[in-house]
């Protein structure tokens, strides 16, 4: 029996274990081999950011692919985007799972991005890939949005409904996020930049991790970077406040390959990745982030059973 | 594939880039803030490992007895990977204790690492004085008391000091690992560097970090010269073997 809902602190505790197998690299973990039939052509690498929702979605599209005959490898838990991103272009990678807006900016170096229109800023982003021999297949409508987090009891205390209200707040607010949120147009810096807030002070945590959690509801921080898939969010009755300026651009979620793998194997490939992208929805992503981070399943297996489900791993 | 020989210059010149900036090391988040709190979160843990390991280390070896249970106590602090005893430094003050992040993990960390070479290092130095040194001092009609005082201690002084040196700079360069849950000191350069893709950060960290464990180790040389007796000078290394051995 697989042990529920332990403690959010060991779960902290484990994850700065997880940090340093992140900054080692990670480890691999493929499904079942020998599934498939097999089909001839290059191995596909697929690669994960170190947070579970990623996690999942590399795990779906790394078995499927390997289900259906692809010759896959999995490496999970690489690090953060400024790590995972520039693997895929150096050819390390083949296919990572990424969200459109944070991917666009993170293409034009961080910069500012004024559209925010999901399907221009999905074209935008094959524009930046082109040329880099990526591509960015079929997006989901399921989306994971960076979003400004605080407790219930200070949004009643302090009047926080929205980013602007964080203006209002009597004293220095406090805000965790992860290392790199900091330097983040998404993030703290868009609270600064976009928000014109001068009352904001950054605390380095984890990403949107238990320890972030964990600050936010010991009251070590005042708001926290959460995701909107979260179910951190639900479970501790968090507020997530509304992004009011549209700091946050659409984030669908979308994988991106290498235009030399779909060469390689073609239409079959796309179409089946298509196939999955098409079934991810908001509430479902949700749902699996909530079996690994509150149930304690391993992404790999929370995966395989919504691949069964979705009727990806029938034969 | 970019040349890595050109990866490497760049890195060079990003951390001598950081280093020489003056955003670098001032505001609450500069060099100097996180110099400080390195010092803090290094020094708390050794004091307080100084003043249980040594004390028990001497006494133990004093009378020769205790020396099992405290070896196996103070070695599980050793044995145990730094890492892990992060994870339960992180339990025991947030969950257990409710400190918080931000000081107590890493200082209950370190304090865990430093018990076993100071315990060690103590008991050894105290059992190994002369016997013929020890039965000239009770012949002399010296109580159990003076003894330690008079003549063991002083013959272990230069091996504890020596084991305080080495535990120093080794408590100094694990604190970098308590930025991972989330505290301060020079290691913040390294994981903040690390996540935002700022070599030179990162790098300028390490170098920090490095150059931290070389000052203190420079200083405490400098007192072992000041405390030691004159005579028991210069056998200090050869005898403080013990001290570097992990888990021994």
């Amino acid at each position: 029996m697989r042990k529920k809902r332990r403690s959010h602190l060991t779960v902290a505790a484990l994850s700065v274990v997880a940090l340093l197998a992140t900054a080692c690299g990670g480890d691999t973990g493929g499904g079942d081999p020998g599934a498939g039939g097999g089909v001839e052509g290059p191995t596909i690498t697929v690669g994960t950011v170190d947070f579970a929702e990623n996690r999942i979605l590399g795990q779906i599209y790394g078995q499927a692919l390997e289900h259906a005959g692809y010759d896959v490898e999995i490496t999970e838990n690489i690090g953060n985007r400024e790590l995972v991103a520039p693997q895929l272009e150096d050819g390390n990678l083949d296919l990572i799972v990424e969200y459109t807006g944070n991917a666009l900016r993170f293409e034009r170096g961080g910069e500012d991005v004024e559209i925010r229109d999901e399907q221009e800023v999905y074209d935008a982003l094959n524009e930046a890939y082109a040329d880099k021999g990526l591509t960015a297949l079929r997006m989901s409508e399921a989306q994971d949005v960076d979003a400004v987090v605080v407790t219930k009891e200070t949004a009643e205390e302090h009047g926080l409904e929205r980013i602007s209200d964080i203006a209002g707040f009597e004293g220095t607010f406090r805000f965790g996020g992860g290392p790199e949120c900091e330097t983040r147009l998404s993030c703290f810096k868009g609270l600064e930049e976009v928000y014109g807030l001068d009352n904001v002070e950054f605390v380095p945590l984890d990403v949107a991790g238990p320890i972030t959690v964990e600050a936010l509801k010991s009251g070590e921080v005042d708001g926290a970077n959460l995701f909107t898939t979260q179910s951190a969010i639900v479970a501790n009755d968090f507020v997530v406040l509304e992004d009011d300026q549209q700091l946050q651009l659409p984030q669908n979620i979308v994988p991106v390959i290498r235009q030399e793998i779909v060469d390689a194997y073609g239409d079959d490939l796309v179409s089946l990745i298509n196939e999955i992208t098409t079934s991810l929805t908001t509430e479902s992503l949700t749902e699996l982030n909530a079996k690994v981070e509150i149930d304690q399943e391993d992404p790999d297996a929370v995966a395989e059973q919504w691949l069964r489900e979705n009727g990806f791993l029938e034969e | 594939m970019v040349a890595p020989g050109g990866r490497l210059m760049d890195a060079i010149v990003e951390t001598f880039r950081w280093l020489t900036d003056a955003a670098s090391w001032t505001g609450p988040r500069g060099v100097l803030a996180r110099s400080l709190e390195h010092l803090w979160i290094s020094l708390v843990p050794l004091a307080s490992a100084m003043a249980v390991a040594i004390p028990a280390g001497v006494l133990a070896g004093h009378h020769r007895r205790g020396q099992a249970v405290g070896a196996a106590i103070s070695n599980l602090g050793r044995a145990v990977p730094s890492l892990a005893l992060l994870v339960f430094g992180l339990l025991l003050s947030v969950r257990v204790l409710g400190l918080g992040f931000s000081f107590w993990p890493i200082v209950f960390t370190l304090f865990f690492l430093a018990l076993q070479p100071l315990f060690t290092n103590s008991y050894t130095a105290v059992r190994e004085a002369d016997p013929a040194l020890l039965e000239a001092a009770r012949g002399q009609g010296l109580s159990e008391r003076d003894v330690l005082l008079a003549v063991e201690l002083p013959v272990a002084s230069p091996v504890i000091l020596t084991a305080v040196r080495i535990t120093a700079v080794q408590v100094v360069a694990t604190a970098p690992l308590g930025a991972l849950a989330a505290g301060g000191g020079l290691g913040r350069f390294i994981i903040d560097g690390f996540g935002q893709k700022d070599d030179g950060q990162m790098l300028g960290g390490v170098v920090l970090v490095a150059v931290f464990a070389l000052l203190v180790e420079f200083a405490i040389t400098r007192l072992e010269r000041r405390v030691v007796p004159g005579p028991l000078q210069g056998r200090t290394d050869a005898a403080a073997v013990v001290a570097t051995g992990r888990a021994n």
